[in-house]
């Protein structure tokens, strides 16, 4: 029997461990979250149920039942509170980790038929508590730990399988500008979250602003659990919205469910008066302890702020999102391409460049839900061995199809545009973590004349912090790119994070301790006592 | 335009000795295939210590090297604009402790030897050792306090040099890579041909780090300089428990041997933004840059030897490089005798970042035709230990090599990870 372990279970990860068990596959679905359901299907803590989750999400129905199903089934072996910390690659893919974007690394090809595929042979998932795993097939090894986040002594365990979904999702990305890192301040993602999860508002007048159409269901759910929402505030101009979503209607046809659900979040936002305005964002917050006034101002096309439009608004929070950024971590780790546009490259079956390793969801594109449960299908029935020409596929190839339009469109009507820097002032900070501002930032590019990344971190400390560049990663390569007259030239990305997760020094310590050999059930690696010298 | 000197590799060596090059009035041209500070220079630590070393040439360079580094940072300081980050020079100090009965014994008498080469090598009582390092493991066996060790931030002492030597005219190529020779009639170096086209000089010198070999390779003659993988790990930041530079006496072993198995020790220390280091790793693999947690599982379990507070620490980055490893154990810096035009100043293993300044100053002597500040011939590319490496068979394996490593500076990217 094919084992496929699955990464991250949101709708992606859920629907590929569905159609992998529909084949009869093996399968292990991990999260680090405590609940099942990822970014889309957040929650009530289940000890909490209610009754009116139904309404604050789309296919709540289909998630009870997908999740249903798993939790009932003896094959699907579930962990949360599961964080995969590290992914190591197989002897084959040695030294092919991707130098820069755009180009295809691995020698290994990703166009063959069903029955090349890598993902049939049958090397057991395992579990080692002792040793690091010798890979010796071409599937990468995948090192877990179980348990309490802050925890020490989390369970580790590492899986070796014939198969790997990688859908760990993408996380939201939220533009720096003056004032941002005041407490009132943020991502739209942790305030729908909060809306979701804990029936929070983050604030009673709130505003929300970036780019994107999932700004309205986050505008949503804060009109539904209290906040009086000012205004989304779309960054964008009517005219490249309507240019990126409104050629070709038709194409959306087959996303006429998403189009619905549109429909409905505008709806919603005749009935709770929220206006949307466009071409226009927040280019500053002010306050003292906390987020009390805005200052908004019209972009032009580029996004640079129009000197004399300001206006100011007051506010006990504000919502920020300009997309998202896809958690390339783990796929960079096991060595998979990457496109371009900086997202996994895979081909029609799911596949990425590394044999026996699948992407799905916002790690492939930003498409939403739907395309996130498609392309999960598809990915978990080709990993466990399953075929595109399949009939259990066909209307998946459609969708597929569809969706992938879908993503194209949200990113031509709403991506960042390359002006957005004109809202910044000297003592923004760029890097939180490291509580790096944009003045000092730009002057060290300068005087080092540095056209590497890896030193320009290194000398500007950007992204140097806790969050290792998850949060600024991609504003600090934009931002120091516009420092070096070529661009950085040392195809360096702030992506690549070999410790996917941070580790508890006795917890990785744990792993230099003898293996014990022969076991094949779980086990719980204890906190190491620190060895002492033989006195 | 002919240069006087060529410099191949913009590391800190490449950078330091381009910097006295053009102190000494020689027009200097760097040609770098990456980003400046690109390559080891931003893969290491920066530790400038005389506490590893025995006695013997390499201790005679670090020693005279640890004399330059104080006033070479004023001199920068002095030098670059006010904005230019500080290259974090700090003497903290090292602490070298054995953590068993038996290495308790080899540790003293290696200081004493060390002392006797003029090296401020103090041993310590335990609790001497714990008014240092208040939160040290109590059960050492044996500890001897290095005042003269010292520190720098690498990369950005490798961007200050290459930023004054810039200050001094020098022309500074990236994104440039050397592909090939350029002879004359007599077959003497006279340039080298890369992949933007030729540059002529008078002088060559290879200070491509681990790179060195095929680079050499590359101009037409083979020399033994081999990739040795080390990895970092990285602590969040914390409030600052440890001061000096904290490390087991194993790490002296795994410096001195040519051991290609895994090899480690743990280096610990903190640094100015409050994350502590812990390295590192040896090993032997070629320019493999796999992630392999069994190694820094092995990092983390001995530097818990040396501080058990660090237990319930966590480690949020990894990195590591490949140090250029040298089979008799000593830094190669002259001319080649082989390929009159070809110098070379490389080789440093693990050590570069504190030798890079001493290397500068004895290649600039030596080219000029000025008095070396210290003997020159232990590092020259003609000694005895050298020859059984520079034989035929050795050149074929490392164009082999060279072949399988046309995308190195992916490799290097990768171990970095996610950032140095
Ligand atoms: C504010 C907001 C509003 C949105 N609104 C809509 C909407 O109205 N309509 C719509 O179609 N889409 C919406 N989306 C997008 C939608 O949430 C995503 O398209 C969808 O969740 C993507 O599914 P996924 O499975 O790829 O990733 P996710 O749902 O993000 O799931 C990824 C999972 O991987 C886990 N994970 C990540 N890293 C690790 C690791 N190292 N180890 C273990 N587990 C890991 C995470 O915990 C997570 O559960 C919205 C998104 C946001 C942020
Ligand atoms: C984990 C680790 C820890 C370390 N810790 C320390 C320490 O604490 N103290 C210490 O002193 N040393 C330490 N070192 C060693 C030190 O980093 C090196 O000795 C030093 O950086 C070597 O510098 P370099 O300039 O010779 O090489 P590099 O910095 O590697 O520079 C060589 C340059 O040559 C370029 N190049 C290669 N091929 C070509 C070509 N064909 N054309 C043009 N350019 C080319 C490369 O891109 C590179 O930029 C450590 C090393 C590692 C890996």
């Amino acid at each position: 029997m094919t084992d496929v372990v699955i990464i991250g279970a949101g709708p992606a990860g859920l629907a590929a461990a569905t159609s992998a068990r529909a084949l009869g596959a093996h399968v292990v679905l991990l999260d680090s979250a405590d609940q099942l359901g990822g970014q889309y299907w957040r929650h009530l803590p289940t000890q909490r149920p209610s009754k009116h989750e139904a309404g604050l999400h789309h296919g709540w129905a289909k998630f009870q039942k997908l999740c249903a199903d798993l939790v009932a089934d003896p094959d699907c072996r579930i962990l949360t509170q599961a964080q995969v910390w590290a992914i190591t690659a197989a002897e084959s893919s040695a030294g092919t980790g991707p130098a820069s974007t755009g180009s295809a690394t691995t020698g290994s090809a990703c166009t063959g038929s069903a029955g090349t595929d890598p993902a049939t042979t049958g090397a057991s998932a395992r579990n080692s508590a002792g040793s690091a795993a010798s890979t010796t097939s071409a599937v990468p090894t995948v090192h877990v730990l179980v348990g309490e986040p802050d925890g020490v002594g989390r369970e580790r365990l590492s899986f070796s399988p014939d198969a790997i979904v990688l859908a760990n999702g993408a996380h939201d990305r939220a533009l720096p500008f003056p004032g941002w890192d005041l407490p009132g301040v943020f991502t739209a993602g942790a305030a729908q979250a909060l809306a979701k999860s804990e029936r929070i508002a983050v604030g009673d007048r709130v505003l929300v602003a970036g780019a994107g159409p999932f700004l309205l269901p986050v505008a949503a759910s804060l009109a539904q659990v209290g906040a009086t929402v000012l205004g989304v505030l779309e960054a964008n101009h009517m005219q490249r919205i309507i240019s990126g979503w409104g050629k070709k209607p038709w194409q959306l046809i087959g996303a006429a469910s998403k189009g619905a659900e549109l429909a409905g979040y505008a709806r919603n936002h005749i009935a709770n008066r929220i206006p949307y305005l466009t071409g226009r964002g927040v280019v500053a917050a002010h306050g003292t302890e906390r987020v009390t006034h805005v200052t908004t101002a019209k972009l032009d096309t580029g996004w640079a702020p129009i000197a004399g439009t300001e206006k100011t608004v007051a506010v006990d929070a504000v919502c920020i999102g300009h997309g998202f950024t896809p958690r390339l971590e783990l796929a960079i780790a096991a060595g998979c391409a990457l496109t371009a546009e900086r997202f996994v490259r895979v081909d029609a079956h799911q596949r990425t460049t590394v044999p026996g390793v699948y992407a799905a969801g916002e790690l492939t594109a930003i498409g939403g839900v739907d395309a996130a449960l498609v392309e999960g299908t598809i990915a978990g029935h080709a990993a466990a061995g399953g075929h595109l020409s399949d009939p259990a596929m066909k209307s998946q190839v459609a969708k597929r199809i569809t969706f992938s339009g879908f993503a194209r469109r949200i990113e031509k009507a709403h991506g960042i545009r390359a002006m957005w820097p004109g809202w910044l002032t000297d003592d923004t900070i760029i890097c939180r973590c490291e509580e790096v501002n944009y003045g000092a930032m730009c002057q060290t590019a300068q005087a080092t004349e540095s056209t590497g990344l890896r030193s320009l971190k290194l000398s500007t400390r950007a992204g140097l912090g806790l969050c290792q560049g998850r949060v600024c990663g991609r504003t600090v390569e934009e931002l120091l790119a516009c420092q070096t007259p070529g661009g950085l030239s040392d195809g360096v990305m702030t992506d690549r994070r070999p410790i996917a997760a941070p580790v508890r020094i006795a917890d990785l310590a744990a792993a230099a301790l003898p293996a014990s050999p022969g076991r094949n059930s779980p086990q719980t690696a204890s906190p190491s006592k620190p060895s002492r010298p033989t006195t | 335009m002919i240069d006087d000197v060529l410099v191949i590799g913009a590391g800190i060596v490449g950078a330091a000795c381009a910097r006295t090059f053009a102190a000494a009035g020689l027009q200097v041209t760097v040609v770098e295939r990456g980003a400046a500070a690109g390559g080891t220079s931003a893969a290491g630590e920066g530790n400038l210590l005389l506490s590893d070393k025995q006695p013997g040439a390499e201790l005679v360079l670090a020693q005279y090297s640890a004399t330059l580094w104080p006033d070479t940072v004023a001199d920068l300081t002095a030098e670059l604009p006010g904005t230019f980050p500080s290259v974090e020079f700090e003497q903290k100090g090292g602490l070298v402790v054995a953590t068993t009965e038996p290495g308790a014994q080899p540790l003293l008498d290696f200081a004493a030897r060390q002392s006797d080469s003029g090296v401020d090598a103090r041993p310590i009582s335990t609790a001497e050792a714990l008014v240092l390092e208040p939160d040290l493991n109590p059960a050492i066996t044996a500890a001897v306090h290095y005042p003269e060790d010292s520190q720098v931030q690498p990369t950005i002492a490798a961007e200050a040099l290459l930023a004054s030597a810039r200050v001094r005219g020098v022309r500074v190529i990236t994104n440039t890579r050397v592909t090939g020779p350029i002879l004359s009639a007599s077959g003497d170096l006279v340039g080298v041909q890369t992949s933007k086209g030729d540059l002529h000089a008078g002088h060559v010198v290879i200070a491509a780090g681990p790179w060195s070999g095929e680079v050499a390779a590359a101009l037409g003659v083979n020399l033994p300089v081999k990739p040795r993988r080390g990895m970092v790990l990285v602590t969040t930041r914390m409030p600052h428990r440890v001061f000096h530079k904290v490390y087991d006496a194993d790490y002296v072993g795994a410096t001195l041997s040519s051991d290609a198995a895994l090899q480690t020790s743990s280096v610990v220390e903190s640094t100015a933004s409050g994350t502590v280091l812990i390295g590192s790793s040896r090993q032997q693999v070629g320019f493999d840059n796999r992630f392999d947690v069994h190694v820094l599982a092995e990092i983390a379990a001995k530097a818990l030897r040396l501080f058990p507070f660090l237990a319930g620490m966590s480690v949020m980055r990894a990195y590591g490089g490949f140090r250029p490893f040298m089979p008799d154990h000593m830094p190669l810096i002259g001319a080649d005798p082989r390929l009159p035009g070809l110098w070379h100043a490389t080789g440093h293993e693990g050590a570069g970042i504190g030798l890079a300044l001493g290397t500068a100053d004895i290649i600039t002597a030596l080219m000029t035709g000025d008095q070396p500040p210290i003997d020159p011939t232990p590092y020259s590319p003609a000694r005895d230990s050298l020859a059984p490496f520079l034989d035929s068979d050795d050149a074929a394996r490392l164009s082999d090599a060279s072949a399988a490593t046309a995308d190195d500076t992916a490799d290097q990217a990768a171990v970095s990870g996610g950032a140095a």
